[in-house]
C-alpha cells in the first residue's frame, strides 16, 4: 500500500510532534479547559451502598436550594446504554437499582460546582439493601439475588469454551505436562486528567458535546440512543485526553447527564469529576484468576495447551464480554502452539465495573504463560530465551485459533535484549538478591472488527487543499497523549512533500471529521495511517495530473518534497507545492479527497472468533533486573532493557515514548499499583468499598521510582501497516510484569505467581522456602467452574476451515448461504 | 460571604479581581482569570499536575487559598514562552525529545524544572528526578522527561 | 474538582493575635493554617470545616532559624527551609533526613515544621472524601462511632504519620505553645503526643506552636530511616528516629530511640535506647538486641499502605539500618534501595 522506494520526507525522522508547541504552552484544550457563556454546573449523587433496590429518592429540598436549576433522577432516563450491543446494562443515572459504591443516582445542576456539591446532601435516598459479591467465587457460588436481570445464569455474566484440536490426546503424548495457577490483580487508568464534559444546546437545538473520550464515534451511538435523539443533531468533539490508557473508552453515565440538562436548561452544563469519581469510572484491568495447562516435549516444543480463566468483571458489562475472549484469544500468536483448548467465565460482582485497559484483557493471560514458561525451561534446563527463540511462530501462520500472524520480529527482540542485558554472562550467575528475567508478548494493531456489527470502513480521512497551498487533514480519530495527531499530519505531509507544520488537523470532531472507531485497541496507526495514505496518494495523483501537463513531464516522474514538485530527472524542473495545488485547483475545481480503511477478513469464522483477528501484530521482548533484599523482600528495579517490533517508527521520539510508557505503567503493575476493596464487619455494617480512591494510597510510581530504560526498536516494515508502521502502545507493557516475576526467581529462588509482586508476598515466600516448603506465593487452586461443551475447531492443519463443527447455529447459517 | 478583592502579579503583570473566599489559586487561575493551561488532577496536593511559581517557588495551586496571594507573584506556564512566542528551552526541549506525551501533567513539570534550572544548571540525573519527584507523569516513564531537562539544561548554559 | 467549604480567612502578625481569635472561638471553629498541605485536604473532604482560617503566613518572628544554646526554629520554617539550612545537616543530620524525606519536593516549599509536628492523625479509613465515608457510616474519628480498624477498640486507632516528631523527640527537643491566656509555655516536644488519634495532641486549642528548641548537639549523632512504597508523596508506614551521644569507639553515653507510624503518637523505645548505653556500636549483638527490644515498641494497625505483620516484621531491620549508620557505617545502597535518596552528610 505504501510506497516502496520508503519514505523519502518525514516519516522515519525524529521530530517535534505536530501538538508539541500546544502541549508545552498550556494551549491545548482538554475538556475542562472548554469555557462557554452561562455554563452551569453537574454533580452526581452516588450510591453509597454496594448493592440495593432504591425504593424512593426524594429530591424536594435540593431543588428548593439556593442556584439549584435542575435535580434529575433515573425516572429521566428511561433508555439504558452500554459500549456493547450485547451489554446495553447501564443507567445514566439508576432507575431501581444500585450495583456498587459510587453507582450515580441523582445529578444536580447548579450555578456553581460548590452550589451543586452541598446539594447533594439534600437529598434522600431510600435503599433496601441486598446482599453484595466482593468475589468472582463468591458470586458463582451465591447464584441469587442477581445482579443483573441478562447473562448466562446466575451472576455469570460470560462463559466462552473452544477446543482447537484435540488437547487430551496432546497432554498424553507430551514427554512433560505443567499446570500452574497464577493470579492477577486488578488495576486501573489512573489518568492524570479527570473526566470532564461540557454539553451545550447549538443555537439551531441541536446538541454538542465537548468530552475527555476516547471514542467520540462510540459516544455520538450511545447519546443518540439513550437521549432518543437522531445522531445527526449531536456532534461530539473528543477533547485531546490527559491520559486515557482504555479508561476513557466508554461511554459514561455523565456525558449522558449533562447532554440531557443541557438541552433541558437550553444551556451549557459542565462536569468535571473528582478523583474518587475517576476511580469509580474504572473499567480497568480485570482481576484474573487462571490455570495454564501446557504440555511439552524435552526440547521444549509446546505440544498443547489448555488455559482456563476466571474473570472479575465488576457490576456492568462494559467491554467484558470481549475481555473475557481476549484473556485468551492472544496465547497463541507469539509461540507455536498446535493444539489449544480456552475456557472463560466473568462474574459480576458489587464493584467499579471492569474493561479495556492497556492490554485488554491479555496482559494476565500473557504473564501466567510467561511465567510458566521460565518454569518449563528451568525444569528442562534449557536457558529461558534459547527456548522462547526455538518456539517462536512463524510468520505467515494462520494459528490454531485462526489469528492470522504476518511479520514477527520477536526472534530480533529476544536477541537485542539478550544482547544488551548481557543475559548470557548475567543470568543465573548474578550474586544472592540480583536476578535478571526474560518475557516476551504480544498485541494487536487494532481489532479486527468494531464493537458493533457492520461492513463500513473503520477509518476514514479527508483531505482539503486550496490555492493558499494550505492542506488540512480531518479525521475522527483521538489524541490521547499517543501522537494520533501526529501520525496523520507526517503521513499526509510525507506523501505531499511538504513541511507536518504546513497540515492543518481537524481531530476528533463527530460532524467536522469522518469517522474513525477511536483511540483504543493500538489501532489508529495502522487504520489511520492507512487512510490517511489512500486520501494522501489521491491529493497526489490529482496535483501530479495537472502539473504533469503543465511541465510536461509524465506523472510517474514526479516527486513530491520540500515543497516542491518536480521532475526525479531534472530536479530544477517543477513548480512549488502551493503552485500545484493552483494548477489543480484550476483543471479539476475544488479539491478533496477522502481515503478510508476497513481490515482484511478473518480466516476466524467460528462465534466468537471476531475477538482475536488484527491486521497484524506487534511483538516484545523484555528484560528485567531485580534488587531484592532477601531479609525484608524488599524490591527494586534498577534496569529494563526492551525491544520491541513495531514494523517501522513514523516518529521515533513518539515511538519511544510509547514503549517506556509501556514499561512504566507494567512496573506499576507488576509493583505496586492495585485496586482492591474492603468489606467492614458484617455485623456491623454492609459496606463494601473501594480501598483507598485517591492519588495518594494508588501507588503510581513516582520520578524516583523509575528505573533507566534501555529500548530498542526493531523495524521489519509489515506490508499491511502504513509505510510498514505496527502498534506500538500496548504491546510493550505485557512483558514486563512477567519479567518481573522471573527476575525474583533469579534473585531468591522464590515464585511469585501473582501480581503485583510486593515485598510482604516475597518475604511469605522466602518464609516458606526456609521451611523447606515451596517457595512460592500465588493462589492455591482454581476453582470448578461448569463451562460449556467447547466448541470445536479443528486446526488449520487437521484440515479445518476456520469453522466449529459443532455450532448448529453456524452450520444452519452455512446451509443457508 | 462577599467577594475578596485580590490584587496580585500573574507573569508579570498586575492583576485585580474579586473572587469568591473559598477559592484556591488553582480555581482563580482556571475559573476567573481564564489561565487553564494549570491543570488539576486530585486537588488534594497528591499528584502535583497544579504546581505553579509563587514567589519564584514551585508550588501546589489546590492547596493555596486565593486569599494568601494578596500582593504575591505568580508565573503559570502561559508566562514561560517568550514576548515574541518563542519558546522557554525547556519548552522547546520537552516538545521535541517526548517530554510531553498527553500534555497534561506537562505545565507544571515545565515550572518545577524551571526553578530546577535557576538554581542549578547543571542538574544529574539523579538531581532531575528528586526535583520532579512531586509530579506524577501515567505517560511517558519519565526518562524522556529527565532527557529533555538536561538538554534544555545544555541549551540554556550555551546561551549563556 | 473539590471544592474549599466556605471560611473566613484571617492572617494577622503575631501568634499572640492569632491564639487571641482561637481563644475567641470554641475549639474547631477557627482553625490554625501553616502551609495548608494537611488543613486543606481536609476540608476539601470535609474532615475538618472551620468557619474561620487563621493563617500563620504573617506572622514573621516563627519563620527564622537562630543559633542559642543548640538551636532554635521557627514553627513556621518550611521543609524545604530546613533541608537547605546547613546547620541542620551538620549537626542534627537525622532532622535533615528526616525533613528531606516529607512528602515531595512541592509539598516541602509549602509544608512547615510546625504543621508537620501538629499533622493529624491518618487512617484509610478516615483521609477519604466526603462520600465516601458516608458509605461506612463514617468512623469514630469524625461523624461516627465505631472504629473500623478495630471496631472494639474504644479509642481512635489513627496513625501519627508526622516525621519530624519522632526525630525531634529523639533529639530531645522541646516546643514553645504561645497563647493569650498564659503567654507561653515550653514542653518537651515527647509531651505534645498522646496515643489517641483523636486527641493526639495536648496543644490547647487557643495555643500557637511557635518554636522549636534544640539542645546542643555536642557529641550527638543522629540518624532518619522511613519506610514507604514510593521515593516520595508517602507519608511514612514505620520510621526509626535514633540519636546517641557516642564516645571513642562508638561508646554509646546516651541514646534515644523513637518509632514513627506505629501507633497514634510516636513511640519511644526507651528501653532499647537503654540497652545500648555502654556498649560500642560496633557490637553487633548489642544493636541486634536493641532492635528486639524496639520491635516489641510496634504496633502497627492496619491501617496505612503494606500489610500489618510486614510492617512489623521490618522494624528490626530498620532499627539495625539506623544503629550501623550511627555508627558511621555508609548506608547509602540501602538509602537508595528503599528511599531512592542518598541522605547522608557527615556529622
Amino acid at each position: 500500500m505504501s510506497d516502496p522506494a520508503g519514505p523519502r520526507n518525514t516519516v522515519g525522522r525524529a521530530r517535534r510532534r505536530v501538538d508539541g508547541r500546544a502541549k508545552v504552552t498550556g494551549a491545548t484544550r482538554f475538556a475542562d479547559d472548554v469555557v462557554l457563556p452561562r455554563t452551569v454546573h453537574c454533580k452526581l449523587l452516588r450510591s453509597s451502598v454496594p448493592h440495593g433496590t432504591i425504593r424512593s429518592i426524594d429530591v424536594s429540598k435540593a431543588e428548593a436550594h439556593p442556584g439549584v436549576l435542575l435535580v434529575l433522577t433515573g425516572k429521566d432516563f428511561p433508555i439504558p446504554f452500554g459500549i456493547l450491543p450485547v451489554s446495553q446494562d447501564e443507567d445514566p443515572l439508576c432507575r431501581d437499582r444500585v450495583r456498587f459504591v459510587g453507582d450515580p443516582v441523582a445529578a444536580i445542576v447548579a450555578r456553581d460546582e460548590a452550589t451543586a456539591f452541598d446539594a447533594l446532601d439534600l437529598i434522600d435516598v431510600d435503599y433496601e439493601i441486598l446482599p453484595t459479591r466482593a468475589t468472582p467465587l463468591e458470586a458463582y457460588e451465591n447464584p441469587s439475588p442477581r445482579i443483573h436481570e441478562y447473562g448466562e445464569e446466575g451472576n455469570v455474566h460470560k462463559r466462552v469454551s473452544f477446543r482447537f484440536g484435540d488437547t487430551d490426546e496432546a497432554f498424553a503424548a507430551s514427554d512433560h505436562v505443567f499446570e500452574d495457577v497464577f493470579f492477577f490483580q486488578g488495576n486501573t487508568h489512573l489518568p492524570i486528567e479527570q473526566h470532564a464534559s461540557i454539553a451545550a444546546p447549538d443555537p439551531d437545538g441541536k446538541l454538542t458535546i465537548w468530552s475527555s473520550t476516547q471514542v467520540p464515534h462510540y459516544l455520538h451511538r450511545a447519546l443518540a440512543r439513550a437521549l432518543d435523539m437522531p445522531a445527526a443533531h449531536i456532534r461530539v468533539v473528543a477533547c485531546p485526553n490527559g491520559g486515557g490508557f482504555g479508561g476513557k473508552t466508554d461511554p459514561f453515565n455523565h456525558e449522558i447527564v449533562v447532554a440531557k440538562a443541557a438541552m433541558i436548561l437550553g444551556r451549557p452544563v459542565k462536569i468535571a469529576l473528582n478523583r474518587e469519581e475517576v476511580f469509580y469510572c474504572h473499567r480497568g484491568r480485570h482481576p484474573v484468576l487462571m490455570k495454564f495447562k501446557t504440555g511439552v516435549r524435552s526440547d521444549g516444543t509446546i505440544t498443547a495447551m489448555h488455559l482456563k480463566t476466571f474473570i472479575d468483571g465488576g457490576a456492568y458489562g462494559s467491554y467484558g464480554v470481549a475481555s473475557t475472549f481476549y484473556t485468551g484469544a492472544l496465547q497463541t500468536v507469539t509461540y507455536r502452539i498446535p493444539r489449544y483448548r480456552f475456557e472463560a467465565c466473568r462474574m459480576f460482582t458489587n464493584k467499579p465495573p471492569c474493561g479495556p485497559k492497556r492490554g485488554h484483557g491479555t496482559p494476565q493471560p500473557r504473564f501466567g504463560q510467561e511465567v510458566q514458561l521460565d518454569k518449563i525451561a528451568e525444569a528442562l534446563s534449557l536457558d529461558p530465551a534459547d527456548l522462547r527463540l526455538s518456539i517462536v511462530e512463524r510468520p505467515g501462520t494462520v494459528t490454531a485459533n485462526y489469528m492470522h500472524v504476518q511479520t514477527i520480529g520477536l526472534a530480533d527482540c529476544i536477541a537485542s535484549v539478550v544482547r544488551r542485558s548481557d543475559w548470557k554472562t548475567r543470568f543465573r550467575k548474578l550474586p544472592h538478591g540480583r536476578g535478571l528475567g526474560l518475557a516476551c508478548s504480544s498485541y494487536l494493531s487494532g481489532a479486527g472488527l468494531p464493537i458493533y456489527w457492520n461492513k463500513l470502513p473503520h477509518s476514514g480521512v479527508q483531505l482539503k487543499l486550496d490555492r493558499s497551498g494550505g492542506v488540512t487533514a480531518f479525521c475522527g480519530a483521538t489524541e490521547v497523549g499517543q501522537g494520533s495527531d501526529d501520525v496523520l499530519v507526517n503521513i499526509v505531509a510525507e506523501i505531499l512533500g511538504i513541511d507536518p507544520l504546513d497540515v492543518r488537523y481537524v481531530t476528533g470532531d463527530t460532524d467536522l471529521t469522518p469517522v474513525d472507531l477511536g483511540s483504543y485497541s493500538s489501532r489508529v496507526t495502522l487504520m489511520m495511517g492507512n487512510a490517511a495514505i489512500q486520501a494522501a496518494e489521491r491529493a497526489r495523483d490529482l496535483l501530479a495530473g495537472a502539473v504533469s501537463k503543465k511541465l510536461e513531464v509524465p506523472a510517474s516522474r514526479l516527486v513530491f518534497s520540500e515543497r516542491r514538485v518536480f521532475d526525479a530527472e531534472d530536479p530544477g524542473r517543477g513548480v512549488t507545492f502551493q503552485e500545484a495545488v493552483v494548477l489543480a485547483e484550476t483543471e479539476l475545481g475544488t479539491l478533496g479527497t477522502t481515503g478510508s480503511y476497513t481490515p482484511p477478513r478473518s480466516p476466524a469464522r467460528y462465534k466468537g472468533g471476531g475477538v482475536g483477528p488484527s491486521p497484524t501484530y506487534s511483538y516484545t521482548a523484555c528484560v528485567v533486573e531485580v534488587d531484592v533484599d532477601p531479609v525484608t523482600g524488599w524490591i527494586r528495579v534498577p534496569k529494563v532493557w526492551i525491544a520491541h517490533d513495531i514494523g517501522r517508527a513514523l516518529n521515533p521520539v513518539l515511538a519511544r515514548g510509547q514503549v517506556e510508557g509501556s514499561v512504566y505503567m507494567g512496573l506499576g503493575e507488576a509493583l505496586m499499583e492495585e485496586q482492591t476493596f474492603r468489606r467492614l464487619p458484617p455485623r456491623l455494617s454492609p459496606a463494601l468499598v473501594h480501598k483507598f480512591p485517591s492519588m495518594l494510597e494508588y501507588k503510581s510510581p513516582t520520578s524516583l521510582d523509575m528505573p533507566e530504560v534501555d529500548t530498542e526498536l526493531i523495524e521489519h516494515p509489515d506490508p499491511r501497516g502504513p509505510f510498514g508502521a505496527k502498534e506500538v502502545g500496548q504491546g510493550p507493557l505485557l512483558p514486563v510484569m512477567p519479567a518481573v516475576a522471573n527476575a525474583v526467581y533469579d534473585a531468591v529462588g522464590v515464585r511469585i505467581d501473582e501480581v503485583p509482586i510486593t515485598p510482604e508476598k516475597i518475604l511469605r515466600a522466602l518464609d516458606d522456602l526456609a521451611k523447606g516448603k515451596p517457595g512460592r506465593y500465588g493462589p492455591e487452586s482454581f476453582p470448578e467452574i461448569r463451562y460449556p461443551e467447547p466448541m470445536l475447531v479443528p486446526t488449520p492443519w487437521e484440515g479445518g476451515d476456520g469453522n466449529a463443527v459443532n455450532d448448529p447455529e453456524r452450520q444452519r447459517a452455512a446451509k443457508m448461504e | 460571604m462577599p467577594l475578596l478583592q485580590l490584587s496580585l502579579e500573574i507573569n508579570g503583570e498586575p492583576v485585580e479581581t474579586a473572587v469568591a473566599p473559598y477559592k484556591t489559586l488553582l480555581e482563580v487561575l482556571r475559573e476567573d482569570l481564564g489561565l487553564t493551561g494549570t491543570k488539576h488532577g486530585c486537588e488534594l496536593g497528591e499528584c502535583g499536575a497544579c504546581a505553579v511559581l509563587v514567589d519564584g517557588q514551585p508550588v501546589l495551586s489546590c492547596l493555596v487559598v486565593a486569599a494568601a496571594c494578596e500582593g504575591r507573584r505568580v508565573e503559570t506556564v502561559e508566562g514561560m514562552a517568550g514576548r515574541d512566542g518563542a519558546l522557554h528551552p525547556l519548552q522547546a526541549a520537552f516538545a521535541d525529545l517526548g517530554g510531553a506525551q498527553c500534555g497534561y501533567c506537562t505545565p507544571a513539570i515545565l515550572l518545577t524544572a524551571r526553578k530546577l534550572l535557576e538554581t542549578n544548571p547543571e542538574p544529574t540525573r539523579d538531581e532531575i528526578a528528586d526535583a520532579l519527584s512531586g509530579n506524577l507523569c501515567r505517560c511517558t516513564g519519565y526518562n524522556q522527561i529527565f532527557e529533555a531537562v538536561e538538554e534544555a539544561a545544555a541549551r540554556l548554559r550555551a546561551s549563556r | 474538582m473539590m471544592r474549599l467549604p466556605l471560611f473566613r480567612y484571617m492572617a494577622p502578625r503575631t501568634a499572640a493575635e492569632v491564639s487571641a481569635i482561637l481563644a475567641d472561638h470554641a475549639p474547631g471553629e477557627a482553625l490554625v493554617m501553616a502551609g495548608g498541605t494537611d488543613l486543606l485536604p481536609n476540608m476539601k473532604r470535609r474532615q475538618q470545616t472551620p468557619a474561620i482560617v487563621v493563617s500563620l503566613t504573617h506572622v514573621a518572628d516563627i519563620r527564622k532559624a537562630s543559633n542559642g544554646n543548640g538551636m532554635v526554629l521557627g514553627a513556621g520554617l518550611t521543609l524545604a527551609e530546613l533541608t537547605r539550612d546547613p546547620r541542620i545537616r551538620m549537626h542534627y543530620r537525622g532532622l535533615h533526613q528526616a525533613a528531606a524525606q516529607i512528602a515531595n519536593p512541592l509539598l516541602r516549599n509549602m509544608g512547615t515544621l510546625g504543621g508537620n509536628l501538629c499533622l493529624d492523625t491518618r487512617c484509610n479509613y478516615y483521609d477519604q472524601n466526603y462520600e465516601w465515608r458516608q458509605a461506612i457510616g463514617f468512623c469514630m474519628k469524625k461523624e461516627g462511632t465505631t472504629c473500623w480498624v478495630a471496631p472494639s477498640s474504644d479509642r481512635c486507632l489513627a496513625v501519627s504519620s508526622t516525621d519530624a516528631a519522632p526525630m525531634l523527640i529523639a533529639l530531645g527537643a522541646k516546643v514553645m505553645l504561645v497563647s493569650r491566656k498564659d503567654g507561653g509555655r515550653i514542653v518537651p516536644l515527647t509531651d505534645l503526643y498522646v496515643n489517641d488519634g483523636i486527641g493526639y495532641l495536648t496543644r490547647r486549642h487557643d495555643e500557637v506552636l511557635t518554636h522549636v528548641l534544640l539542645p546542643p548537639a555536642a557529641g550527638w549523632t543522629s540518624v532518619y530511616w522511613k519506610l514507604r512504597r514510593r521515593g516520595s508523596f508517602d507519608f511514612p508506614v514505620l520510621s526509626v528516629a535514633a540519636a546517641a551521644k557516642l564516645g571513642p569507639g562508638a561508646m554509646v553515653d546516651a541514646a534515644r530511640i523513637v518509632l514513627g507510624a506505629v501507633a497514634s503518637r510516636p513511640m519511644e523505645a526507651s528501653d532499647a535506647a537503654a540497652s545500648l548505653v555502654g556498649k560500642t556500636l560496633h557490637d553487633d549483638a548489642a544493636i541486634a538486641a536493641a532492635a528486639d527490644a524496639a520491635y516489641a515498641h510496634a504496633k502497627p494497625m492496619d491501617n496505612t499502605d503494606f500489610v500489618l505483620h510486614w510492617r512489623k516484621r521490618v522494624v528490626r531491620e530498620f532499627v539495625t539500618y539506623a544503629l550501623r549508620e550511627l555508627r558511621g557505617e555508609d548506608m547509602r545502597e540501602t538509602r537508595r534501595k528503599y528511599g531512592r535518596q542518598d541522605l547522608v552528610w557527615v556529622s
